[in-house]
C-alpha cells in the first residue's frame, strides 16, 4: 500500500466502541499467550485482499485475523466457532443483548 | 441548530460509529464468540480482558508529552532517550513492553514523519491507540510518496530547505518524534512544556503549540 496513489487523508475520528476495545485486548492477550505473532495477524490481513480494506472496518479485519490465527493454532475448532456464533446470534438483536450471562 | 445532531455525538464530540448503536453485526458476533471461547478454554479470564482495556484506556498522548518535555529540560535524559527510547521511557515509569522504541529528533534542518505502511504499528504504549487517520489507506499510501503534500493537509508547511525523513514502523520497531522545542519557552518548566506537546507533534503531522497559542 505504501507509495500507492490515494486521495486526501480523512481527518474524521470516532470513539472506540466497547467491542473494538475488546478486539484490541484479545489481540494483546492472545499474542501474549503465544498463539500468534503480529506477523501472523498481518499475513491473515493481507490474505483478505484489497476488497476487505474497502468493505470491512479496521477492527472487523482484526477480529477476522485473530480468529483465523487462533483456529490455526488449534485453540478451538471451526466447528466450535460456528456453534458459538450461532448461540451468540440467538441471544438477541443488539451487541448488548448478545452478551453471555456471565457478563 | 446545535442540538439537531446531539444524539449522534459522544461526550467527546465525535460521532458514534454506526455499528455502535445499530443491530448486532457478523463481526461483533465473532468477537463475542472468540472471547467466550477463550474464556471457556481457560486461555484468558474476563477480568484480564477488562484490565487490558483499562490499561489501554489510561494511555494517552500525555505520556509521550511528559517524555518530550523531560528531554527538552534534561540534556542527560535526552541523550538516553536518543540512545534507547524504550529504556528512557521505562525510566519514567511507562510500560513499554518488549517493543523497540526509537526517538527521532526534529531540528531546524530535519522534519521526521511516522507511518506504518503495512498496517497500524504506532507507539501505543506512549500515545494510546492511533487516531483513525493514521490507519487509513490514504495516509499510509501517501506519507511515503508525497509527505510534504500530506503535511500540508495537516496544516504543516515546511520551508523548502527542511529535509523530510519518513519512518516506516514495524511490529517490533516503533518511532516517536521528539519535536523541536518552540521558541519563547525558555523560562518554562517540564510540566508547562508538556502542555505544548500535541499528539500529532509526536507523530510528525503537527508541531508543538507555542506559548502564545495556548
Amino acid at each position: 500500500m505504501g507509495g500507492a496513489a490515494a486521495g486526501a487523508v480523512p481527518m474524521d475520528g470516532h470513539d472506540f466502541a466497547l467491542w473494538e476495545k475488546r478486539v484490541d485486548a484479545l489481540m494483546i492477550l492472545g499474542s501474549g499467550k503465544g498463539h500468534f505473532t503480529v506477523d501472523g495477524l498481518r499475513r491473515a490481513l493481507e490474505d483478505m485482499g484489497e476488497p476487505a480494506f474497502e468493505s470491512m472496518s479496521y477492527y472487523e479485519r482484526w477480529i477476522a485475523a485473530i480468529n483465523q490465527n487462533l483456529i490455526e493454532a488449534g485453540v478451538y475448532s471451526l466447528e466450535e466457532l460456528g456453534e458459538k456464533m450461532a448461540e451468540v446470534d440467538a441471544r438477541g438483536e443488539t451487541y448488548a443483548a448478545a452478551q453471555g450471562i456471565s457478563e | 441548530m446545535p442540538h439537531d445532531h446531539h444524539d449522534h455525538l459522544s461526550p467527546s464530540g465525535h460521532p458514534y460509529r454506526q455499528d455502535n448503536d445499530s443491530g448486532l453485526t457478523y463481526w461483533q458476533t465473532m468477537e463475542i464468540a472468540v472471547r467466550e471461547l477463550l474464556v471457556e478454554k481457560g486461555e484468558v479470564t474476563a477480568s484480564q480482558i477488562a484490565d487490558q482495556i483499562s490499561a489501554m484506556d489510561e494511555r494517552s498522548p500525555a505520556n509521550g508529552a511528559a517524555v518530550v518535555a523531560r528531554a527538552w529540560t534534561d540534556p542527560d535524559f535526552k541523550a538516553r532517550l536518543m540512545d534507547n527510547a524504550s529504556d528512557a521511557s521505562r525510566e519514567m515509569g511507562f510500560d513499554i513492553g518488549p517493543m523497540h522504541l526509537v526517538a527521532v529528533e526534529n531540528t531546524a534542518e530535519v522534519h521526521n514523519l511516522i507511518v506504518c505502511t503495512l498496517c497500524s504499528c504506532y507507539p501505543r504504549n506512549l500515545l494510546g491507540l492511533p487516531p483513525d487517520w493514521y490507519k487509513t489507506r490514504e495516509y499510509r499510501s501517501r506519507a511515503v510518496r508525497e509527505p510534504r503534500a500530506v503535511l500540508r493537509e495537516f496544516g504543516v508547511e515546511l520551508a523548502n530547505g527542511v529535509q523530510v525523513r519518513v519512518h516506516d514502523s514495524t511490529a517490533d520497531m516503533r518511532y516517536i518524534v521528539l519535536p523541536a522545542r518552540p521558541a519563547g519557552t525558555e523560562g518554562m518548566d517540564a510540566e508547562a512544556l508538556a502542555a505544548l506537546v500535541s499528539r500529532d507533534s509526536m507523530i510528525g503531522t503537527g508541531l508543538p503549540r507555542t506559548p502564545s497559542s495556548t
